[in-house]
C-alpha cells in the first residue's frame, strides 16, 4: 500500500505575525508540525499492516522545511517531496490546496493523510480542499483507522458522539491527535535519515501555473492586526512546593471553597 | 449582497450555532438573506428558520443526503451559488461545516476566512474579525474576489427569533460520484451514559498531561472534594480513557461553572470554546508557555501528579475543620 503523508513546517514555539508583510514570522526555526507526527505514525502502522509499500512524505513550504521532513523521515518514512517556490509564499487555502493536489497527483497513493491541524493557523480544513481537488473520498478526526478489501473504516467524533464511515481505496483521512502515540525516532532512523531521498519540486515543475500560487493564487487577504481585547487581571506561578496552598489561598478569595 | 447561510440541522432541530450565523446575517442592512437545509425529510425545518430570521430557504431533500457526511452537500452548494448568482457563504463551526466550506472554497476557488469571531461592513467591504495564534492578535481578513466563504467561531453569536416565515423553494440535486462514495456505516447517536456536567457548579478537568487513565482518580478526588464534576478533553476521550459524556469544546460541551479547573491541559482553541465563559479558570501545567495560562485567572506552572493530590488535601482539611 502506498500512503502519502501531508506534512507542514511550523514555526518552533510561540508565533508572530509581521506587522510588515502581514504574514506569519517564519524566520526562526521551523518545526515538524506536531499534529503530523501521528499522521507519519499512523501511515507508518497502515504499511506494517499491509506487509509492503511506501511512505512518501509531501509538504509545500520553504527551504528550510527540509529538517522537519528529515525527522518525519527518521521516524521511518521512505523518502519526502518538498515543493518549495518563493512564488508560492503567501499561499491561502485555495492556493495550497491546488499546489498540494498537483503534488499528491503524481504520487498517486492508495492513502493521502493530514495532520489535525496545522499548530500555526489552526485551520484544520486543508483535507477537504484537497480531496474536492482530487475528487477522492475524504473523512476527518479519524480516532481509529482499519483498512480490509480495499477500504478503509475510521471512527470519528463529532458534536453527536462517535460516527463510523467507509472509504474505498483511495482516500483521503485527516486523523485526530490521539489516533496513536507517535514514536520518537531512534538513532538509528536519524542515521538512516541521511540517505533518504529528499526530492524538492518548484511550481513550475508541478505545471502549477503563477496565478494560482502565492498571493496572486490567493483568495482571502489580510487587513490589519489589532490588539486582542483586554484580559481582567491574570496571575502566573511556578510550583517551589506550595502552589497547592496558593491555589486554595486563591479559592478562599474568591469564596469558592 | 446575497447570502446563503448553511443550515445545519441533528435529528428534527436547527443547531443552535447556524441559527445564530442566521440572526447574524439577517441583521446586515442590506442583507438579501437566504437558509440552506440539505438532508432527508427535511422540509418541516423550515418554521424555524423562518423563525430565526431566514426570509427564503432552499431545501435539498433526498435520501442520499440522509447521513451528514460533507461531499455531497459541497455539490449542492456549488450548484446553488452558482445558480443564484450568491456572493456570500456563511457557516457556524462544526466538524461537518469545516469540511464542507472547504470543499466549497476549492470547487469554487472562493476565499475561506476560518475561526471568525464577528463579521462587519467596513466602508463598503466585509471584513471578517479574526483572533490569532492563541488569540493573542485580532486579525482584520477579507476577500479577493466573490463568492466569499466564512465560517465562525463556535458560540459568536446568540440566535434571535424574529418571528418570521420562510418562503421554501426546492433544489435539485445532482451528485458527482467521488462525493457519494464515502459511506456512513453508523452515525453517531445521543450519548445518554455517563454523568452530566453541564450543570456542576465546579468542573475539575483533566487532558493528556495525566499521563494515562489510570490518574484520573487525582482530578476525580479533588472534583468530590469541591462538590464538583469532572470533565476531559477530546484528546483523552479519544483515547479512551475517560467517557465522551465529560468531554468539554465544540464536540463536547459547552460548560460555564464558577469554577473550572484545568489538570495537565494545553488550551487548544477548540476546548477554549467550551469552558471560556466560566466564573474563575485555573490551570495547573507544566509547560509555561501552554495556551491555556493565557485565559486562565490563576495559572500554575507545575506537575499536575504534585499539585493536584496537594490540593485535594488541603481542600479536604479546610472543609473538614
Ligand atoms: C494565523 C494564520 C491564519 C490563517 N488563516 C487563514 C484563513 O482564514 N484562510 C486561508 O485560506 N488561509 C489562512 N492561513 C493560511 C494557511 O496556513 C494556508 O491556507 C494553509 O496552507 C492551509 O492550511 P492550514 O495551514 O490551515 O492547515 P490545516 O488545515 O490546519 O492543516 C491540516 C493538515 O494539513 C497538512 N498541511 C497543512 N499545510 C501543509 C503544507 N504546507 N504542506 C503539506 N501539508 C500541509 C498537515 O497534515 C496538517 O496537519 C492562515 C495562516 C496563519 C498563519
Ligand atoms: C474539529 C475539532 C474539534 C475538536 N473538539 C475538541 C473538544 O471538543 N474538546 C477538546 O478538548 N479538544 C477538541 N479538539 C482537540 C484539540 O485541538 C486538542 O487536540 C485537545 O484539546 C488537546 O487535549 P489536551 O490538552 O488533553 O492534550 P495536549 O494538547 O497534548 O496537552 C497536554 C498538556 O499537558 C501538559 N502536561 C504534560 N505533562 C504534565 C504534567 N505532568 N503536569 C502538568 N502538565 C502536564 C503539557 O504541557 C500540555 O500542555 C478538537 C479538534 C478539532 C480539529
Amino acid at each position: 500500500m502506498k500512503i502519502a503523508v501531508c506534512v507542514k513546517q511550523v514555526p518552533e514555539g510561540n508565533s508572530r505575525i509581521d506587522p510588515e508583510t502581514k504574514r506569519l514570522d517564519r524566520s526562526g526555526e521551523g518545526a515538524l508540525n506536531a499534529f503530523d507526527a501521528n499522521a507519519v505514525e499512523e501511515a507508518l502502522r497502515l504499511k506494517d499492516a499491509t506487509g509492503e509499500g511506501e511512505v512518501v512524505l509531501v509538504s509545500m513550504g520553504p527551504p528550510k522545511a527540509q529538517d522537519a521532513l528529515r525527522k518525519a523521515l527518521a521516524m521511518g518514512a521512505d523518502r519526502a517531496v518538498l515543493v518549495t517556490d518563493e512564488a508560492a509564499a503567501g499561499s491561502d487555502l485555495v492556493a495550497t490546496s491546488y499546489t498540494l493536489a498537483k503534488a499528491l497527483e503524481r504520487e498517486g497513493a492508495d492513502v493521502i493523510l493530514f495532520g489535525q491541524q496545522a499548530g500555526d493557523s489552526d485551520g484544520a480544513v486543508l483535507w477537504a480542499a484537497v480531496a474536492d481537488r482530487l475528487r477522492l473520498p475524504v473523512v476527518s478526526q479519524a480516532a481509529e483507522i482499519t483498512q480490509a478489501d480495499g477500504k478503509l473504516t475510521v471512527k470519528r467524533q463529532t458534536e453527536f458522539g462517535y460516527d463510523v464511515i467507509e472509504a474505498p481505496l483511495p482516500a483521503v483521512v485527516a486523523v485526530s491527535d490521539a489516533i496513536n502515540e507517535p514514536r520518537y525516532p531512534s538513532l538509528k532512523g536519524i542515521m538512516g535519515a541521511k540517505s533518504k531521498a529528499q526530492a524538492t519540486l518548484s511550481l513550475s515543475d508541478l505545471g502549477v501555473e503563477g496565478d494560482r500560487a502565492g498571493e496572486q493564487g490567493s483568495r482571502t487577504e489580510v487587513y490589519g492586526l489589532n490588539d486582542p481585547p483586554a484580559r481582567s487581571e491574570s496571575k502566573k506561578i511556578e510550583d517551589n512546593g506550595n502552589a497547592a496552598q496558593a491555589i486554595l489561598d486563591f479559592l478562599a478569595e474568591k469564596r469558592l471553597v | 449582497m446575497s447570502t446563503l447561510v448553511f443550515l445545519e440541522h441533528h435529528g428534527h432541530e436547527l443547531l443552535k450555532g447556524s441559527l445564530g450565523v442566521l440572526s447574524k446575517a439577517a441583521a446586515f442592512a442590506d442583507a438579501d438573506v437566504a437558509g440552506v437545509v440539505i438532508g432527508s425529510k427535511v422540509r418541516a425545518l423550515a418554521d424555524q428558520a423562518g423563525k430565526f430570521g431566514a426570509p427564503k430557504l432552499y431545501v435539498a431533500d433526498d435520501a442520499r443526503l440522509e447521513a451528514p457526511l460533507p461531499q455531497p452537500r459541497v455539490d449542492v452548494l456549488a450548484q446553488l451559488v452558482r445558480d443564484k448568482g450568491i456572493d456570500t457563504v456563511l457557516f457556524g463551526n462544526s466538524v461537518l461545516a469545516a469540511d464542507v466550506a472547504a470543499g466549497l472554497a476549492a470547487r469554487l476557488d472562493a476565499g475561506l476566512n476560518w475561526d471568525l469571531a464577528d463579521l462587519v461592513q467596513q466602508d463598503g467591504k466585509l471584513v471578517g474579525k479574526r483572533p490569532a495564534l492563541q488569540d493573542s492578535v485580532y486579525v482584520d481578513v477579507g476577500w479577493k474576489s466573490e463568492p466569499r466563504i466564512a465560517l465562525f467561531r463556535s458560540g459568536s453569536f446568540d440566535p434571535v427569533a424574529a418571528g418570521g416565515s420562510a418562503q421554501v423553494e426546492d433544489v435539485a440535486v445532482a451528485l458527482e460520484d467521488f462525493s457519494t462514495s464515502a459511506r456512513m456505516v453508523d452515525q453517531a447517536h445521543e450519548e445518554s451514559e455517563g454523568p452530566s456536567i453541564e450543570d456542576a457548579p465546579v468542573i475539575v478537568a483533566g487532558g493528556r498531561g495525566l499521563g494515562g487513565p489510570e490518574n484520573f482518580t487525582l482530578v476525580e478526588e479533588l472534583a468530590k472534594a469541591l462538590g464538583g464534576a469532572v470533565g476531559a478533553t477530546r484528546a483523552v476521550v479519544d483515547a479512551g480513557w475517560y467517557p465522551y459524556s465529560t468531554q468539554v469544546g465544540q464536540t463536547g460541551k459547552t460548560v460555564s461553572p464558577k469554577l473550572y479547573i484545568a489538570c495537565g491541559i494545553s488550551g487548544a482553541i477548540q476546548h477554549k470554546v467550551g469552558m471560556q465563559s466560566s466564573g474563575v479558570i485555573v490551570a495547573i501545567n507544566k509547560d509555561t508557555n501552554a495556551p491555556i495560562f493565557e485565559f486562565s485567572d490563576l495559572g500554575v506552572v507545575g506537575d499536575v501528579h504534585e499539585v493536584v493530590p496537594r490540593l485535594t488535601e488541603l481542600v479536604r482539611a479546610r472543609k473538614a475543620s
